[in-house]
């Protein structure tokens, strides 16, 4: 359910939580509590474009972390910020299961590996 | 004529759809017939995009390509297997490849994922006969002849599991498969799913007839966009053709799956947090007992198994008990899908009995580092395993003996680091994780993560390094024992293991800057 509304607003509004209590004859604090637990449900809404960048283990081991800080160096943004103009969001994602091929990362759900500096740069400064 | 190009999540990250559409658009402009198999991947990811033809002799490789090689492949008659410089030969002859006992991902590669026919052409369905005609009791004795253990990381007796939730009388019980593969290193899941998910659906329906449970949940990580989609078409097709549904290959036994999608939480990738998850709560983990083969999902009697697992079974049930007993190394009967991942020459899925060494499957299979330079570190079995220096290599590929080394094999991944890793880093980041993705349940794991990585920020800072040393190792103590699930409690692998083998790294900044 909450995937869906995701699916359907880019995020969870805050206004959403008391309906899904009532459809659910739920509290709407147990309802704020699951929304909360999980990293993927956001808040607000998120760019036009979703960066997802691995920072699990294996992606380190190909330098993941240097290449994603001169990213966001270079937006201006930290983790999950999105860029002034509303265009891309950078978020953390802890495993892709592209370990073989990494660094890798995932652009509005559509994989990308063997990332470097520049070709991970290019890939989140060409989303239009 | 055919010709394979994989739709895998890893090949189409490296280019595999746009080599796909190359070939398609080259074969038309050249007024060639062809017809394009989309299969999964073999699992060698570093011959990715790897694609295939069909000759008389068998099925010839080429890779990894690009769509600029595409041309020159058409020009050179590929399709016909012929020679190119990207050719290499026959790919059962690879000698990664060749070098497997590939029991669970004979497939993998090798059939399109969706096709029916391809399945049972290649011995799909076989287990679930054989299951059909033993019945529960049979199929729990023939799961407890193979020595099988639950392939998730904890290891624990699979046919022990089964007989309990058969043991249990409930009007409904569950079988789950806990897809959540959020180790890093790891996509023996992924790649199951991917490249034949017919096998995930054939296990997860013998262990229902085995216990006598009618419905079946996959508990998908979100990070996998490919498997969901792959999952849930193979289970409407499997339904359609009467795999699934009111009556199982007209058998009158009864078993549905439905796939139920993750949200990003690591912590759900833990059995009892998992089913909480699946409640559609917040994914706390439970106290156990009750285990979860006594009061599981829903309250309810429920085998909760890894992917590897519940897919070994089908090999199990149609090759029979003693064929996978067989092979192994003391206690770890059967095959572990090894994970080879990071900074790695050769990645990939390498399938092989226990009792392999680490080096071995290190530098002989994975072929050292990617980036050319001496090996430093392995961690074995993701974020909350062992990191292994090469002085220990020789430890054999088992259960038991990892954990002789304070390590562990967990999920079969390993991630290869060069010497250019910081293992004061590493040892932060485990605790850093352990504290992003920390339920929240208990307070060892909640609180000592947090107090962990500020701990690690004031050594890495050459702030009073061995008293906070000394911290460090008591903390570590005190969430291996007080912690509820493994999350905080195998959170102190990573960090002592690297304390223990790379003190070096702990130095003050200006004895390392010497040791440099």
């Amino acid at each position: 359910m909450l995937h869906a509304i995701q699916e359907e607003f880019g995020y969870i509004p805050r206004e959403a939580e008391p309906v899904i209590a009532e459809a659910l004859n739920l509290s709407r604090a147990e309802v704020h509590g699951v929304i909360t637990f999980y990293h993927d449900f956001r808040r607000e809404p998120a760019g036009r474009h979703v960066l997802k960048i691995c920072r699990a283990e294996a992606c380190q081991s190909m330098g993941s972390e240097a290449n994603a800080h001169r990213l966001l160096e270079r937006l201006g943004l930290d983790w999950g910020g999105t860029t002034a103009d509303g265009r891309i969001t950078i978020e953390a994602v802890y495993c892709l299961g592209l370990c073989a091929t990494a660094p890798s990362a995932l652009l509005d759900g559509e994989p990308v590996g063997r990332l470097d500096a520049a070709s991970l740069e290019s890939l989140a400064m060409e989303a239009a | 004529m055919k010709i394979f190009v994989p739709r895998d999540m890893a090949a189409v990250a490296v280019g595999a759809d746009r080599v796909a559409a190359a070939i398609e658009a080259e074969a038309r402009a050249r007024n060639i017939p062809v017809s394009i198999v989309r299969n999964g991947s073999r699992g060698l990811f570093w011959l990715e995009p790897l694609v295939e033809v069909t000759t008389a002799s068998g099925r010839i490789g080429y890779g990894p390509l690009s769509e600029a090689d595409v041309p020159s492949l058409f020009e050179q008659r590929f399709f016909d297997g012929a020679p190119h410089p990207k050719c290499l030969g026959h790919v059962d002859k690879i000698p990664f490849l060749a070098r497997q006992a590939r029991f669970t991902f004979g497939r993998a590669g090798v059939i399109d994922p969706l096709s029916l026919d391809d399945y049972r052409h290649h011995g799909g369905f076989k287990g679930l006969e054989s299951a059909l005609s033993l019945g529960g009791v049979g199929i729990i004795a023939a799961v407890k002849e193979s020595g099988l253990r639950g392939r998730g990381g904890a290891g624990f007796p699979t046919g022990i599991k089964w007989e309990t939730v058969a043991r249990t009388p409930a009007s409904q019980k569950y079988i789950v498969c806990n897809a959540d593969e959020g180790d890093s290193g790891t996509f023996a899941d992924r790649l199951i799913m991917e490249a034949d998910p017919f096998m995930l659906i054939e296990g997860m329906t013998i262990a229902g007839i085995g216990v006598g449970a009618t419905k079946g949940y996959i508990y998908l990580r979100s990070e996998y966009p490919f498997a969901i989609r792959m999952m849930q078409q193979a289970i409407g097709i499997a339904r359609h053709a009467g795999y699934l549904g009111a009556s199982i290959d007209g058998s009158g036994a009864a078993f549905d799956i439905e796939v139920r999608v993750g949200a990003g939480a690591y912590v759900c990738g833990e059995e009892t947090s998992l089913l909480d998850s699946l409640e559609g709560k917040r994914g706390q983990v439970r106290a156990k007992p009750p285990l979860p083969a006594i009061r599981g999902l829903f309250g309810r009697p429920t085998v909760i198994n890894n992917t590897i697992t519940l897919a070994s079974v089908s090999f199990i049930m149609a090759e029979g008990a003693k064929a996978y007993a067989e092979i192994g190394y003391g206690r770890s009967r059967g095959t572990m899908p090894v994970q080879l991942a990071g900074n790695v020459k050769f990645g990939g899925l390498f399938e092989c009995a226990f009792g392999v060494t680490l080096g071995e499957l290190v530098n002989d299979i994975g072929g050292g580092t990617h980036s050319g330079r001496p090996v430093r570190a392995v961690q074995a079995g993701g974020p909350l395993g062992a990191y292994f220096p090469p002085a220990l290599f020789d430890t054999p590929y088992d259960y038991e003996a990892f954990a002789k080394k304070d390590g562990l094999i967990g999920h079969g991944g390993l991630v290869v680091f060069d010497d250019t890793v910081d293992m004061a880093k590493m040892a932060r980041f485990a605790m850093k994780f352990c504290a992003i993705e920390s339920c929240g349940k208990c307070t060892p794991c909640r609180i000592g993560a947090v107090r962990g990585t500020e701990t690690f920020d004031k050594i890495i800072a050459g702030i009073e390094p061995e008293r906070n040393l000394a911290l460090v190792r008591d903390l570590c103590e005190t969430m291996k024992f007080g912690s509820l699930c493994a999350l905080g409690g195998f959170t102190p692998y990573p960090v002592l293991s690297a304390l223990d083998h790379f003190p070096e790294d702990f130095a003050t900044p200006p004895l390392r800057h010497a040791a440099e």
